[in-house]
This record gives C-alpha cells, structure tokens and sequence, in this order.
C-alpha cells in the first residue's frame, strides 16, 4: 500500500494528535518499573541441576537397575530407535507418517558401552577386581552375558542399599554385581557426570548421555512428580515452586490428558504410544488455521458474530450511527 | 497530501528507485506520525506497545545474562536479579503479546488488505514460544534437565530430532541468544512497518473510505 | 517461593495456582481494557484529514 493509499484510507476520518514515541518510551518505563518489583519481590525459579552422583547417592537401586537396563540393551535409551540407533522401541509413527524413521540416526547413542562399559573400563585402571570382572563379561558369550544380567535385574527388584552398595539375593549373575557396583561408586564420585560429559574431549557442551541415562532411571522423574511436572500432570505449562510457568503452552499440554492421546487403546490410530507425534501434528493444524485466519471463511466472521468490538469502538459507534449492515452508515 | 520530505529525483539507478519506493510506500511521516484516528479509543490499544517494550527488557536483560556467561546467574545475586528480569519479563511478554492477539482477533484486524500483518504477528507468536523453549533448556538447572529429557520425545517424534538435539546445551543456547532473538526482531519489525504502512484498520461497519455507496468494510462474510 | 505450589485439581484439569492467576489476571485486564473509558474527549484540533 502507498502513502496516497492509506491517505484515501483515512479520507474522511476524523485525526486527533498523538505522540507515538512518548506511548513508547511510558510503555517501557512502565514495563522496566513492574519488572524489576516482581523480580525484587519474587525472584526466579532456579532449582540446581541434579547430578549423576546425586542419583548414585539418593537411590543407588534404581541407579543400579537403570544401568543393568542399559547394559542389556532393554532401557527406553538403548531401545529408543532413531535419532539415537536403529532399534524401534520409542519410534512413533501416525497413519502414513513415519518422520521419526525417516528423519534417521543423527545423534549415534550407543548405551551400553557409553554409560556402562566405558566408564568402567576407565574405572578399572589400578583396580584388579573390576578389570577381572570386565574381562570375564567382555570374554562371555552375548547369551551368556544376557542370562546373566536377565536374573541380575530380576533380582534387583528385591534389593538392598548399605553403604552405597547394592546387596541381592544370592544367585548366578556372573561379574554383574561387581561391574554394577563399581559403577555406584564411580557415579557417587562424579567421575560417571565428567565421564559421560567429556568423554575422548576437552570441551564439552553436549549433555545427550547424561540426560538419557537420568532420564532412563525413576530419579529424575520422581523429583519432577513431586513439582507436577509430568507429562500427564499438565507439566509443560508447570514451574518448579510457586512461579507460574509457560501458561501459552496449555492447549499443547491440553493433549497430553485427554483421550485418545492419553489412552493405551485410542481411537483413529492414535493412542499414548503415539500421542508426540499426534498431538504435534494436531497442533500444527490448529496453528495453521491460526495463522490463515484472515483467509478462512467462517473463522475471520467470528468477530462479527461475537460483537465484543462494539466494546472497543463504542464511541466511534454512538457517533457514527453505525450499526450492522448499516444502510445510512457514511461518516 | 503534505510531505516534509522532498520528491525523489528521477534517475539514481537502484539506489535512486529504492528510496523512491520507500518514499512512496512509507514516508517517515507515516512511519512516525503525530496524529491518529479518533477510532483509536480503547485501552485495548496499548497491548502491542507494552508487549514491545517488554521485549525491549527481555532481550537487554538477556544480553546482560549472556555477557556474564550461564554460571553467572546461579552464582552471583546480581546475576540471580538479572535471571529474575528475564524471567518476569518474559511473562509480561507473553501476557500481553496474547492479549493483543485477542485484541486484534475480536477486531478483526486483518480486514482491508491487512492479511500478512496478522500472518507476521502469529509467526513472531510462534517464534517466541521457540525461543522461549530453548530459553528453559538453556537455564543449566533441574527445570531445563527435565523439559529437555521430556521434550525430546516429541522434537524425536516428528523427525525434527535430526536437526535438533534438546538435550545438547550449546546447540540451544547458541539458537536462543543468537539465531531467534535476532528472527523475533525483524518479523517484530516488520510487523510495525506493516501496521504503519497501512494505518490503523478502521473499526467494523465503518464505511469504506472513497467508496460510493459508503458500504461497510468488510472481508468478512455477511 | 521454592516451597510447592499450590494446584486446583477439577476432574482431569491439574493447575497451578500461579498458572491460575496470570490466566485470570490476563483475562481480567481484557475486560477492564474493553470497559474502562479511554480517556480524552473530541480533542480542539479535531479535522477531517485533507488531501
């Protein structure tokens, strides 16, 4: 549109003065003013990061658990499928859409000797019980090593914590419970977050092992459920503490509690497995509409179906005389 | 019409049309005006200012926080003060932004050739819920460890996780205080100069301006 | 205000209070902004824009 365009725009429209600049700078002194009461007044929420070595300290069964799952290739992480490998366990698909697949693996994980094997193997250095136990898992057969760390798991469900270490039931577990148990310790110094982080390299700012290792185990998680943060506790619009949160995010996480999405069955192919995907692709519809709602017939009438406008200009309207459909409506 | 500024000249090859456009399109009058219509008569019009000057504070508060590098805010208490700006200015960002939309969806503000300046402000509406994402898995405590390790699933689920790794901290702040601060900025600008290149709609059922039969304006269905 | 927050917990509907505030101070704000008269009358300089 031209300067004469919006001239003709105006023609006939009755102008008053106005200081844009002013409406500005009040709006951003203002703002600055409120800002900095509520961040006085309230601060910001600021929970500290929980470490691997917090884990290994506050639950060392459940990090013991998760670590054998990671060792036996049957953890969310290590079934997770692209775009970490090539497995299948987390893949969602939705009809014809595969995207997940397709999109391939991009950020290679490899569980068991990233979060298990590797650390230990460095662990082992000056220690001739672990390096013995390595060497005999390494040296086992696939088989061998997966009836052994299949009754180490099952045992687990019954296990004890004492001093840090892991107790079972006597059983046939093979080099399962040192190999586990050195990792405690190796977690509860630290050593598996330096690990884990800085692996073959100096600088580092890629937290991908750490947070699928946490996020495999129930630490993490039951932390998060004591904040209502949980995917079905309406988490992503929740804060840590008494902050509000991402308030915007509600008919995204809206979702995640209702059915089909949240229902093991669903309907129309869709169901909790699917429920990323379905729900992204959802939302993706409705935002699109959003976007065209000036080109959508029946959405852009809203507005005159529902006069709140006639709030917002009812000034103009008792001056005017305008009405709907106005037939005398010329200004 | 009256105009301070002089005509442009014929000639001047591209750069002699470039300001001949601009002169034509949006003269600095147009671009900051003294006067406005007397339509302009609501509080409602004092949403998209304050969402503005919101994120003039969010994005100071941020190059503050990103001067002073991410340990600063956890450690130090001034840092901690600027974290809390950030913070409450991003809510007031939000807050307001929505309730401008609601604003111009229940005025219908994309009447009259005004299409694309609605398109523009969903866009930054989306691209700042973007930048707020990658802002929470930036922050390097227990909230962003968690959003990043939930948020996966879905970034993963939609193939987007070939691009995008949540849980690869200099990926996100890299895209949050560089690549969408920047992207939030020009669409806001541009959505100004929109609003500013074709006025301010005029409310519903006014008369179409030069029109002879003075019918309503519309682009609505009657 | 580290402590947990308090929720409103309806059938299927889980949120947090502070969540809850923003929202009805949002949609309070709305309606205050529809209501409350705007200040400032026809204005002495008032004119039909000329061409």
């Amino acid at each position: 549109m031209s300067a004469e365009a919006k001239a003709a725009y105006y023609r006939n429209v009755r102008m008053i003065p106005f200081d844009l600049v002013k409406e500005l700078a009040l709006a951003t002194g203002g703002v600055l003013i409120v800002v900095m009461i509520l961040a006085a007044v309230f601060s910001s929420p600021d929970v500290p990061a929980v470490t691997i070595a917090n884990w290994a300290a506050a639950d060392p069964v459940d990090f013991v658990t998760t670590a054998t799952s990671e060792l036996a290739g049957s953890s969310t992480s290590a079934d997770y499928g692209p775009p970490y490998n090539n497995n299948a366990g987390s893949v969602q698909t939705l009809w014809f859409l595969k995207p997940q697949s397709w999109a391939g693996v991009h950020t290679p994980v490899d569980p068991a000797n990233q979060f298990v094997l590797q650390p230990l193997q460095q662990a082992a250095i000056g220690d001739p019980a672990l390096t013995a136990a390595l060497s005999t898992f390494l040296g086992a057969s696939s088989d061998q090593r997966a009836a052994w760390l299949d009754a180490y798991s099952t045992s687990l469900a019954d296990a004890q914590a004492n001093n840090g270490q892991v107790t079972v039931a006597a059983g046939d577990y093979g080099p399962a419970p040192v190999l586990m148990n050195s990792l405690v310790a190796l977690a509860r110094s630290g050593g598996l977050d330096g690990l884990l982080l800085a692996s073959n390299q100096f600088f580092a700012t890629d937290y991908t092992g750490s947070l699928l290792f946490m996020g495999d185990g129930g630490y993490l998680e039951g932390l998060a459920n004591e904040q209502k943060l949980t995917g079905n506790q309406w988490g992503m619009m929740h804060e840590t503490g008494r902050y509000p949160g991402q308030a915007w995010l509600w008919l995204y996480t809206l979702g995640y509690q209702v059915p089909p999405f949240n229902e093991e069955r669903g309907f129309l192919g869709i169901n909790s497995g699917n429920a990323d995907l379905a729900i992204t692709v959802t939302m993706g519809a409705l935002t699109l509409l959003l976007v065209l709602v000036p080109f959508v017939p029946g959405l852009r009438d809203i507005p005159r179906w529902i006069p709140i406008h006639r709030l917002i200009w009812r000034r103009y309207y008792a001056e005017k005389g305008v009405g709907p459909r106005a037939d005398d409506g010329t200004a | 019409m009256s105009r301070s500024q002089a005509a442009v000249p014929a000639g001047g090859g591209w750069t002699g049309a470039f300001r001949r456009q601009i002169a034509r399109r949006l003269p600095l009058e147009e671009l900051l005006p003294t006067n406005q219509p007397a339509y302009v008569h609501s509080w409602v019009y004092l949403f998209g200012a304050i969402t503005i000057a919101a994120l003039i504070w969010v994005v100071a508060s941020g190059v503050v926080l990103a001067f002073f590098g991410p340990q600063w805010w956890h450690h130090s208490s001034v840092g901690r003060f600027f974290n809390s700006i950030h913070f409450w200015g991003v809510q007031v960002f939000f807050i307001f932004m929505v309730l401008h939309l609601w604003t111009q969806f229940w005025a219908a503000g994309w009447r009259d050739g005004r299409g694309l300046t609605w398109v523009i402000g969903v866009v930054t509406f989306l691209a700042s819920v973007v930048a707020g994402f990658t802002g929470y898995i930036s922050q390097q405590n227990f909230a962003a460890q968690w959003i990043a390790v939930n948020a996966k699933d879905a970034v993963n689920a939609t193939g987007m996780g070939a691009l995008f790794n949540p849980l690869n901290f200099g990926q996100a702040y890299g895209i949050h205080v560089m690549l969408l601060p920047a992207s939030i900025v020009v669409l806001v600008a541009a959505h100004i100069v929109m609003v500013r290149m074709k006025g301010i709609v005029r409310p519903i059922d006014a008369p179409t301006p030069g029109v002879a039969d003075a019918s309503p304006s519309n682009e609505m269905a009657s | 205000m580290d402590s947990p927050a308090p929720y409103f917990h309806w059938g299927f509907i889980l949120l947090s209070v502070p969540n809850l505030v923003v929202t009805g101070l949002m949609l309070a704000l709305f309606g205050a902004a529809l209501i409350v008269p705007f200040p400032g009358g026809r204005g002495s300089k008032s004119k039909s824009r000329k061409q």
